[in-house]
């Protein structure tokens, strides 16, 4: 019994050692590279966030950003110690501008309200599919930004909101992305997430047989909204700063490219996706400041943007010759429960 | 009086600018249930070819800003779509995503993201007088490019055979395959016309706004998807009446919202747009052959 349930959830196991593995690594490493390591760990939690609803339930979500941005500017807004944030937003309400959380319930509180926010607009939404709930969650990121980028009693607007605590260091980060792997393997285990999967594969089959799709894409829906919201908190709290544009069309579609590339329909494809492309986003940001050649006093350097145009060109490649990703749609050891039972039937 | 002039002149420019971008995307719709964001950049990049030729008569400057819209959406079509032409429309519409995302990374690698200023049709910079209200020129002249491109475009989809095999293929694409049109031309054609479109609403668009950056096409691109949206996708109809709707209300909010919510108008627009979802998922002239068989 205990030897099934380790089979099963040997995939987790094994994600969960990877990112422990990368976080162990960096803490040896130099001050940067530690930084871009915590950076990366930061998007797996708003990846993990966007595979929950967009690889379960198939169904194209590009509001994730749109979740990130409101879960920074709550924990922001609850965390922020007085002096900065009345120097910084002097016309907030003032039960707001007293309030003083401790830093770590940030994520969370800035989750629950994501959660909150999608369970509203999301029960609409989820009845749309296809293109329509494609075009739906588009605008819901631009008018995330639209309002938080005009709001500026709450917001600070268009002007960077500085001052946020930057406690998200290496473990933390790691602590963070481990709990969002672990949500979204323990939710895919579910009955839920089976019929919502069912659903994605054929949704009219999936309906005929008893399933409600509407409701099982809100929840969905809301809990990776949850998982994108922490992300988002996190994000500002280790950029110590919060601006509206970190929160557009360029995160979209770094989050969208990571799972994609990966692969959108397993968990490993979404955290694999996102150290794949966060290591050669790396690679490229190391060539545009220029890599020595060994022996030859010759320095290679790109040119400045370079690596955004490879980075698009590739996810074009991946698409074209790759559609399902990296992982094809596979879990990392998810043969292992699988083969055992088959053994149990014979 | 001359108030209630304004507006209709505003809404009626601004929301000719949407239709003709709308029509754009609702054409590649129509035909291969793609959703192009790729669009934009058909836009931006006309845009920066006037801006190349800003030297040059309207008319050699206008002509380069086609070539490029058109060679550009061929191209994408050629390179990226027609591989994914079996994929699924989700596929589809994260390649055009990327697409979108690859050119717009391209313009700003190699001419950089600070905008350039250009006027392409400085005749045009004028006021005039309807009655004795005063009223942009090039806004009226937006109006009027507007219908009459769209009265062309009409004219093109009703009276000759390309359209007729367009219209086809926007009905049933398999059946119009089996009845002998070409799946490969009727394609292209729709591609060469949106970038026409695209190059069109560029220069409207540029002499506007007086500057072109790698950004120009983003916006106008992703009000025209909700004007599709609301006009029911694949419908060229819903298209251009989506368009004009959005360009209208927009306009309204602009001039009656409180001053202190005006910035949120668009928020507002896009909110409708969830709204209008919601009570008619299809768009309100649902396109035929859209419901999915089983």
């Amino acid at each position: 019994m205990m030897y099934n349930l380790l089979l099963r959830a040997a995939p987790l196991l094994a994600l969960v050692a990877l990112i422990v593995a990368i976080t162990l690594l960096a803490g040896i490493a130099d001050t940067v590279t530690s930084r871009r390591v915590i950076l990366s760990l930061v998007n797996v939690v708003c990846v993990v966030g966007l595979y929950i609803f967009m690889g379960n339930s198939g169904v194209l979500n590009f509001s994730s950003v749109g979740f990130m941005a409101i879960g920074a500017y709550v924990a922001a807004l609850l965390t922020m110690p007085a002096g900065p944030k009345a120097m910084f937003l002097p016309d907030l309400p003032i039960w707001l501008a007293a309030a003083e959380l401790p830093a770590l319930a940030g994520p969370f509180v800035g989750g629950l309200f994501c959660a909150a926010v999608a369970l509203v607009v999301g029960l609409p939404i989820m009845r749309l599919s296809g293109i329509a709930a494609a075009i739906a969650t588009f605008s819901l990121m631009f008018i995330c930004y639209i309002v938080l980028g005009n709001w500026t009693s709450m917001t600070g607007g268009q002007i960077s909101l500085m001052g946020l605590k930057a406690y998200v260091g290496l473990w933390t980060a790691c602590a963070f992305a481990v709990g969002a792997v672990a949500v979204a393997f323990a939710y895919q285990e579910t009955r839920w997430a089976l019929a919502l999967r069912a659903s994605r594969e054929d949704a009219v089959a999936a309906q005929a047989s008893g399933i409600q799709v509407a409701r099982l894409r809100l929840g969905a829906f809301v809990l990776g909204a949850f998982v994108c919201g922490a992300g988002g908190a996190l994000y500002g709290h280790f950029q110590g700063t919060l601006r509206v544009e970190s929160f557009y069309l360029d995160p979209t579609f770094l989050l969208v490219t990571m799972l994609v590339v990966g692969g959108m329909r397993s968990l490993t494809g979404a955290v694999v996706g996102c150290l794949v492309v966060s290591l050669l986003t790396e690679v490229l940001r190391l060539a545009e400041v220029g890599i020595p050649l060994p022996g030859t006093g010759i320095t290679l350097t790109a040119a400045a943007g370079f690596g955004d145009v490879v980075l698009a060109a590739l996810m074009l490649v991946i698409l074209l010759f790759r559609p399902n990703g990296i992982t094809g749609g596979r879990e990392i050891l998810g043969n292992l429960a699988r083969s055992e039972r088959t053994h149990d039937q014979i | 009086m001359s108030g209630l002039v304004q507006i209709a002149v505003d809404a009626l420019s601004l929301g000719g600018l949407y239709a003709l971008t709308a029509l754009g995307i609702g054409l590649i719709f129509s035909v291969m249930r793609l959703a192009n964001f790729a669009h934009a950049e058909l836009v931006t990049c006309a845009a920066y070819a006037l801006f190349a030729l800003s030297g040059q008569p309207l008319v050699m400057a206008f002509s380069g800003a086609i070539v490029m819209a058109v060679a550009l959406a061929v191209i994408t079509e050629r390179i990226a779509f027609r591989p994914l032409r079996r994929a699924d429309p989700t596929t589809l519409m994260i390649a055009s995503f990327t697409v979108s995302m690859l050119i717009q990374k391209l313009l700003i690698f190699t001419l950089g993201s600070r905008p350039k200023s250009l006027d392409p049709v400085p005749a045009l910079s004028q006021a005039v007088f309807i009655g004795s209200t005063q009223v942009s020129l090039l806004k009226l002249v937006t109006i009027g490019v507007c219908a009459v491109l769209l009265l062309a475009l009409t004219l093109f989809l009703k009276r000759t055979s390309f359209g007729l095999q367009m219209r086809a293929a926007a009905e049933n694409f398999t059946m119009a395959q089996l009845t002998g049109v070409r799946a490969n031309a009727v394609i292209v054609v729709a591609f060469a016309l949106s970038g026409v479109l695209a190059a069109v609403v560029a220069l409207l668009f540029a002499a506007q706004s007086g500057f072109v950056q790698p950004r120009l096409g983003v916006p106008l691109m992703i009000t025209a998807f909700v004007a599709t949206v609301i006009g029911g996708m694949g419908s060229l109809v819903g298209a251009v009446i989506g368009g004009l709707l959005v360009g209208i209300v927009t306009t309204l909010l602009q001039a009656y919202l409180p001053p202190d919510l005006r910035p949120f108008r668009e928020a507002f627009v896009f909110a409708l747009v969830i709204l209008a979802l919601l009570v008619r998922p299809n768009g309100l002239f649902p396109a035929r052959g859209l419901k999915e068989r089983i």
